[in-house]
């Protein structure tokens, strides 16, 4: 019987099967951040236990709040920083070459084709569009991790989405994967890895693969897994190149965590794309879906382009080429948060920034904080953000707060009319 | 191992979500008994007020897809902290189920007909349940009515729980 690409990466690291339905699986990567890391690190220290089972396979990052807002989160950088100078851990990314950790571990190349990889957050699934499996997880786990380079886990049980279509225009990643939410439900992944597969991904490139299975979470699916091909080796090619004569002959190594042709899924979704159109979210659930056309109109107070959803380049790029020569509306603030230095300059580079600024956006450094109402953009009771995110829970922005989901370009455009807009109207 | 009983509040949604559990603004507190005061701080639920409804209570019983979204452990120290240490669902996000026996804590399954006779039957009126993890039993009372419901724990969750919970297993064992 052939396997899918989980069962694959499964097989390959188990250390031990506990019991028949779990596998210990010998980790590639922790990845650490200063949010869920401390509590960790100071259990470890309770018990007597401060070590790491290899500093070079930890990566550790302060980006949720950042720089510190207060005593509180100015401790958990400090419990962080003592911890990876205590442990030789180099890859360390303290504020100023920070960056939001599911676009900066991967754009460091931290993220590999078969790799096993978690880390004390959800959006830890993001990951897995480099072919890796890369379950979010708790603080405990996270302890483990750090302690044993282990961790545990059920036999995999994989659902395959096979986008197939053209992609309309002023549709994106975000539509495509809200419109599968919409579709299969808040719950409709839970205990699976979701395979993307189909001519649509082929074609994507690692910032659309990344959005795409960052938010297979919010269907419940342990991680998302797009199969590593030559897009997957050029990304990582400046890391890759000592391994390999050149970017097709890696691709063509990766291709050992393809799934067989004969693999079994639980369930088998065909997605076809060019039905999709731009859409955005309603109520506090993400599965609550809609075409942006039906929401348009809805006033709006801030608006947030950013985190690992939609904050790298692409996003950017796409939210600039709406607002380029334009003022945002009056009535709107809009935060634009570029999630790593590297995006940053890029976007410097490229004079986005300057298209951001002449329209009226603050541009913040790279961070988490507005996504989950910890720092820089919280939202005030009855306040409505139109958002790239990727959670509209109740309160999730600020208590009272109301957010709608949506693409970078649908951003963009609501900015400029003040209320959830399609970006057609500003094309060109 | 802890023990698994008490008062049970009954909360009548599916989809609870972790940041309603408790939200993100909390989650700069690094020691868990800080966050007894904001559990359920979000919750949307209609009538429910946090300080008055949560008091007194040990056990939570609820829908589908309970502990949803973030990976947040805070959400089952802020239920511990508030001494709930046993959540009964239809069913449970994958990270917060896995968080609540690497905390060895109790995150027990029933089917969905047996949740809902549970809300049918008991949501209205002062109810105590104590899970028995040993024979898999869930004793259900009321003044007037007691009942056994059995329910399943895979052979590693029941482990992690007598373990006290992950650290401790993996500690002894890798």
């Amino acid at each position: 019987m052939g396997k899918t690409v989980a069962e694959k990466i499964f097989d390959t690291h188990v250390v031990d099967r506990p019991a028949q339905d779990v596998w210990i699986l010998r980790l590639d990567a922790v990845f650490c951040h200063e949010i869920t890391t401390p509590t960790a690190i100071l259990d470890l220290m309770r018990k007597g236990r401060d070590q790491v089972f290899d500093p070079s396979k930890i990566k550790a990052v302060i980006d949720h709040v950042t720089p510190a807002k207060d005593s509180n989160t100015a401790l958990q950088g400090k419990i962080l920083r003592d911890w990876v100078r205590r442990h030789q851990i180099t890859d360390f990314f303290d504020v100023g070459r920070n960056g939001v950790c599911h676009v900066l571990f991967p754009e460091q190349g931290f993220v590999r084709p078969g790799y096993a990889v978690i880390m004390g957050d959800s959006h830890t699934c993001t990951d897995g569009a480099f072919g890796a499996f890369t379950p979010g997880v708790g603080t405990t786990d996270l302890a483990v991790g750090i302690l044993k380079g282990v961790g545990a886990f059920r036999t995999p049980r994989t659902m395959k989405i096979t986008l197939v279509g053209r992609l309309r225009p002023g549709v994106f990643a975000k539509d495509v994967i809200l419109s599968i939410i919409g579709r299969i439900g808040m719950n409709g992944a839970t205990h699976r890895i979701v395979e993307f597969d189909g001519p649509v991904v082929a074609d994507m490139n690692m910032d659309a693969r990344m959005t795409l299975c960052n938010m297979t979470v919010e269907a419940g699916g342990t991680c998302g897994i797009c199969y590593p091909d030559k897009i997957t080796a050029d990304y990582l090619w400046e890391f890759i190149r000592g391994g390999y004569p050149d970017p097709a002959a890696a691709a063509a190594a990766f291709h050992q965590w393809w799934p067989d042709p004969d693999a079994v899924y639980e369930e088998v979704v065909v997605h076809d794309v060019s039905n999709v159109e731009p859409v955005t979210t309603f109520g506090w659930k993400p599965d609550n879906v809609k075409p942006v056309r039906a929401m348009q109109g809805t006033p709006i107070d801030q608006v947030f382009i950013g985190s690992c959803t939609n904050g790298r380049l692409d996003d950017l790029r796409s939210a600039a080429s709406v607002l380029r020569g334009r003022k945002i509306h009056p009535h709107v603030r809009a935060i634009v948060c570029p999630t790593t230095p590297k995006i940053y300059a890029q976007a410097l580079a490229e004079g986005l920034i300057q298209i951001f600024l002449d329209a009226g956006c603050c541009v913040t450094n790279s961070t988490c904080g507005p996504c989950l109402g910890m720092s820089t953009g919280v939202l005030a009771e009855g306040e409505v953000c139109a958002s790239t995110s990727n959670r509209n829970f109740n309160g999730r922005m600020g208590r009272g707060g109301m957010v709608h989901l949506m693409s970078p370009a649908t951003a963009a455009a609501s900015a400029l009319a003040g209320h959830i807009q399609n970006s057609e109207l500003f094309n060109g | 191992m802890k023990s698994f009983g008490g008062s049970v509040l009954f909360l009548n949604r599916p989809d609870i979500n972790t940041d309603e559990i408790i939200p993100a603004k909390y989650l700069t507190e690094i020691e868990r008994e800080a966050l007894k005061p904001y559990l359920f701080e979000d919750l949307n639920l209609d009538g429910f007020v946090p300080n008055r409804d949560i008091p007194g209570h040990e056990v939570i019983v609820s829908r589908a897809n309970f502990g949803c979204g973030s990976s947040r452990e805070h959400a089952p120290w802020a239920l511990e902290a508030n001494g709930i240490r046993l959540v009964i669902a239809e069913s449970f996000a994958r990270i917060f189920h896995q968080n609540m026996f690497n905390c060895g804590l109790l995150a027990v399954e029933l089917p969905a007909e047996a949740i809902e006779r549970l809300f049918k039957e008991y949501a209205h009126r002062a109810t105590v349940a104590a899970a028995d993890v040993a024979r898999s039993v869930l004793a259900v009372r009321t003044d007037d009515h007691a009942e056994e419901i059995p329910f399943t724990l895979a052979e590693f969750d029941r482990a992690l729980v007598e373990a006290g919970g992950w650290l401790e297993y993996a500690n002894a064992r890798y």
